[in-house]
């Protein structure tokens, strides 16, 4: 009974089970355009490091072909850069990519598909962990702490037990 | 996951435990090799701060994730909603850049 991240009436619709996270979005353009746009390092670098995200991208590099790499570093200089990298296991161009993520050994594997119909694409990315306890410590990592709201949580639970 | 800020591992496990299902105190016990009175406590302490609620039917108490648990849940998908919201945001300015090209090529 996991929850479902609709409630925040965005487009993009996230869905947990146990080990995988599961991202959709209807996009109105045709498949070729959204792999292009996934797959070309200039264009991709447009958008996967939104603004909002305040994380600073040093060097993006893309092979997006099966058996290909990729690698990407962020951060605010090279000396101490954040990097992802990993291979990609399944490239079918304008439907399908499939990649590793190497930067930990309990990394997942994602997979994006690009599903057209009438002119629109429907999006479906999806990150699959070894185990779900590789997906909860990835998400921490990943956003650096947990919610405002989980602190208010531990204070509140130290308060009533007293510790 | 959601409840790492806890700092009690076991109460962290039950949280989780209940996420997936809800379960008895007993089976709670059990699960976490526990005595009932030991688990009871940390039941009481989760219910006090509302993360979980229980019920007794008969003889048995069960515990299920209450409103601030699943309140938490939410939070967490939501973080990671945003982030995606925000890069297909993005990703939309993209894909209509790449889509006007097309337009003017084909003219």
């Amino acid at each position: 009974m996991y929850a479902e991240g609709e409630q925040t009436g965005g487009r993009t619709k996230v869905e947990r089970t146990d080990r995988e996270l599961v991202v959709t979005r209807s996009f109105d353009a045709p498949a070729r355009i959204l792999f292009e746009a996934w797959s070309k390092p200039e264009l991709f670098t447009r958008w996967w490091v939104p603004k909002s995200a305040g994380v600073n991208l040093l060097s993006c590099e893309l092979d997006v072909r099966t058996g290909g790499s990729y690698r990407l570093a962020f951060g605010e200089d090279p000396a101490n850069a954040m990097t992802f990298f990993g291979k990609y296991v399944e490239v079918v161009p304008n439907e399908r990519i499939v990649w590793t993520n190497e930067e930990s050994d309990q990394g997942a594997i994602s997979t994006v598909t690009f599903e057209e119909q009438d002119g629109k694409t429907l999006l479906r990315f999806s990150e699959l962990y070894p185990t779900k306890e590789a997906l909860d410590e990835a998400y921490v990592g990943m956003e650096g702490g947990m919610p405002e709201q989980l602190d208010q949580l531990e204070t509140l639970l130290v308060e009533l037990t007293g510790v | 996951m959601t409840f790492a800020a806890l700092s009690d591992a076991t109460r962290r496990g039950v949280l989780e435990q209940l996420a997936r299902a809800e379960a008895s105190i007993t089976e709670l016990a059990d699960r976490f090799h526990m005595t009932l009175t030991g688990m009871k406590k940390h039941v009481g302490v989760l219910e006090r701060a509302g993360l979980v609620r229980t019920e007794k039917i008969g003889r048995v108490r069960t515990c299920r994730l209450g409103s601030l648990g699943l309140q938490a849940e939410a939070a967490w998908i939501g973080s990671y909603q945003q982030l995606w919201d925000a890069r297909f945001d993005a990703l939309d300015a993209v894909v209509a850049e790449l889509k006007a090209r097309e337009t003017n090529d084909v003219r």
